[in-house]
């Protein structure tokens, strides 16, 4: 590697390009060949940095300097004047900062240091490049359960560490693991699950595209933990970027050794695989996933047998999430009481959120669990745009709860937001302020819903076609008297007698608006007499 | 690349079926699978035609039917909705003078909606084809799509 003197880390992911990244790329590249600054200065890619709605945005090191909105033209002048004489072209800084990058530089020290795990190197390394991940620590997790640990200590450190999915369920990590490793029946599968499709979510999709490689370590982790040999990486077709930085990861981690064959001289064997969705929300379920991989219709599957037995091609599987297992090498490497020592103590450790709607600066934050609504809506986000006022957050994506104000000092984790009748499901939390229709989100919901159900059972497949009547009605100010028990009915129904969480979850949204927002729905209707 | 040539990418596994079809259709000029197409995937995987069919039918990325130059799919999901997507619809349907679902005259722009893109830190968003827009305003689309038509 040259000694530079800067470093210009450019943020590429799926939002930049949108806002022409590769565009303000190629003219920094070019100005600085120009310039004859190639030899000094290196442009580097790297995932998202956190903050979406701002443009291009790139990072000036060593000093950590922040240009958003960076258009093509600006090239020129932040060349000159900042690489060149040193003079940062001050109408370009970024004003919104991420928090994490606030707190990790100690700047303002109210808020001790922000809690990065899954996205540690997310925004700071170059995804396309193992070398700078295994700088940054990577696969020494691995290394370590090669030589220290052994399947069973995987395992141990993992249960220990608390870890529960963080796809939606909170199911226990090592309990999966356990399962399959006693499971008969060889090979044995592991598939993360990257088919996200829940509303407002994309903290799996900047995971994949920022930092690739940690993925694939925490697969081989799971894998070596339970016996897995092959691995398939469920990805949604619309996330072409993801798709093409893990192809890319898989062969480098090929090349070097790190995935095939007796792995570092260990004796164990792993490959992994890409699959590319093709537009299902049900094949998010697991079940529904692995018919799809098998190359059938996404239809989920009775339970039990669970996967964990009985899974892809009748083989003992694991399905984890992204995050999940985003989680593993770091917990790996560092054990299991390192690792407790984030988060609370029934729920250990981070939950990357995705914060959107009317907040002033929407993206992805990584919060240790327990931390509140009012913490990430307000602290992170910069707190409601335009001067508005918070009214409600419909938290864990379409199949989540909505929540008022009376729920922002709520600590947010798995189990406490159980006990409010909520869930902290996928991470999405939409922000709503004082404009919004409660009617009208919930008609959004229902008719996603509508959309979505696979029509495999009845319930969900008549229940969302009569709800979206209702709803419709109601929105169009037509109601009738009645029609919101009616709704309040089908969809208990649906939660009792659906096949999969799909049509057993859509109680939630419904339940939870007359919880927080009651007056304001009843009033669509007429009163009863 | 004729259809002879992508089925003999892949092994003629049944895991393989949504690759095949992504790619056939990707090849097919009106962004679709034919009937040729259908049947070419279903001899080489040796399946019935109707099985071919059923799983085309599920996923919402396939089109059983002849689709414009380019598919516009605008996010309808919640956060979308918030920011303004249905609006957006709306001015679509009547810039485009097509109904969802539907081609324009030219055969340029076919209009759907679709489930969360995962872009919604720039609500609302759409794609076209491969690539993703957000921050969108009517102004906006129709520079989008004004660029689009020169391209052809």
């Amino acid at each position: 590697m040259n000694l530079v003197r800067n470093h210009v880390l450019i943020s590429i992911d799926a939002g930049t390009i949108m806002a022409g990244a590769k565009g303000v790329e190629k003219a920094l590249v070019d100005e600085i060949n120009k310039q004859g600054l190639s030899g000094e200065i290196a442009v580097l890619e790297t995932g998202s940095i956190g903050a979406t709605g701002q443009g291009v945005v790139i990072v000036v090191y060593p000093e950590g300097l922040y240009y958003a909105n960076v258009n093509p033209e600006d090239a020129k002048e932040i060349v000159e004047e900042h690489l060149l004489k040193g003079r940062p072209v001050k109408r370009l800084i970024m004003t919104e900062m991420p928090r994490q990058q606030v707190i990790r530089k100690e700047k303002t020290g109210l808020l001790k240091e922000q809690a990065r795990i899954v996205l540690k190197n997310s925004g700071i390394i170059n995804p396309e490049n193992i070398d700078e991940y295994i700088a940054a620590g990577g696969y020494e997790a691995i290394e370590r359960a090669f030589t220290e640990l052994k399947p069973e200590g995987v395992i141990r450190e993992v249960k220990e560490s608390g870890l529960v999915g963080r796809g939606g369920a909170a199911f226990t990590t090592a309990m999966k693991w356990e399962f399959a490793s006693r499971a008969p029946g060889q090979p044995k599968y592991i598939i993360c699950n990257a088919d996200e499709g829940e509303p407002g979510t994309f903290k799996d999709r900047l995971i994949l595209e920022g930092d690739p490689h940690k993925l694939i370590e925490g697969m081989m982790l799971a894998a070596y933990a339970f016996g897995g040999s092959k691995g398939f990486i469920y990805i949604r077709g619309e996330y072409a970027l993801s798709i093409e930085r893990l192809e890319k990861a898989i062969q480098q981690a090929r090349e070097y050794g790190i995935l095939g064959d007796n792995i570092l001289e260990s004796g164990f064997n792993f490959d992994l695989a890409v699959m590319k969705g093709a537009g299902a929300y049900v094949c998010g379920e697991e079940t529904a996933l692995i018919e799809s991989l098998e190359g059938k219709r996404g239809h989920p599957r009775n339970k039990p047998p669970y996967p964990v037995t009985e899974g892809l091609w009748g083989k003992p599987t694991v399905v984890n999430n992204v995050e999940t297992l985003a989680n593993v090498p770091e917990i790996v490497r560092h054990g299991a009481a390192w690792y407790r020592g984030y988060g609370t103590d029934k729920c250990p450790g981070t939950k990357v959120y995705t914060i959107i709607g009317n907040v002033a600066t929407p993206g992805l934050i990584e919060a240790e669990m327990g931390t509140t609504l009012r913490d990430i809506i307000y602290d992170y986000a910069g707190g409601i745009k335009a001067g508005k006022h918070f009214k409600g957050a419909l938290v864990g994506g379409a199949a989540g709860a909505f929540l008022g104000p009376e729920m922002l000092d709520v600590q947010m984790d798995f189990i406490n937001l159980k006990e409010y009748a909520a869930v902290l499901g996928s991470g999405a939390i939409l922000v709503m302020d004082e404009r919004t229709d409660i009617v009208d989100m919930l008609q959004s919901v229902l008719h996603f819903f509508k959309h979505e159900s696979c029509g495999h059972c009845v319930p969900c497949r008549l229940g969302t076609k009569q709800l979206v009547e209702i709803i419709d009605r109601i929105a169009l100010g037509k109601g009738k008297t009645g029609d919101i028990e009616k709704m309040v009915k089908i969809s208990e129904v649906m939660r009792d007698t659906s096949f999969c969480p799909l049509g057993q979850s859509l109680n939630l949204p419904i339940s939870s608006s007359l919880k927080y927002f009651k007056d304001e729905v009843y009033g669509r209707v007429p009163a009863t007499v | 690349m004729d259809r002879e040539a992508i089925l003999k990418k892949f092994e003629p596994n049944l895991s393989n079926i949504l690759y095949i079809m992504h790619d056939l259709q990707d090849a097919n000029p009106q962004r679709y699978l034919a009937k040729e197409d259908v049947e070419a995937c279903a001899d080489y995987l040796n399946v019935p035609y109707s099985y071919v069919h059923s799983v085309a039918s599920f996923y919402t990325m396939y089109s059983l039917k002849p689709r414009g130059k380019n598919i516009i799919r605008l996010c309808e999901s919640p956060p979308c909705h918030l920011m303004g997507s249905r609006s957006l619809l709306d001015y679509l349907k009547a810039s485009l003078k097509v109904d969802l679902g539907g081609t324009t005259k030219d055969g340029i722009f076919t209009l759907e909606t679709t489930s969360c893109l995962g872009t919604c830190g720039v609500a609302p968003s759409m794609m076209l084809n491969e690539e993703m827009f957000g921050n969108l305003t009517p102004e906006k689309v129709d520079s989008i799509l004004d660029q689009r038509r020169k391209e052809i």
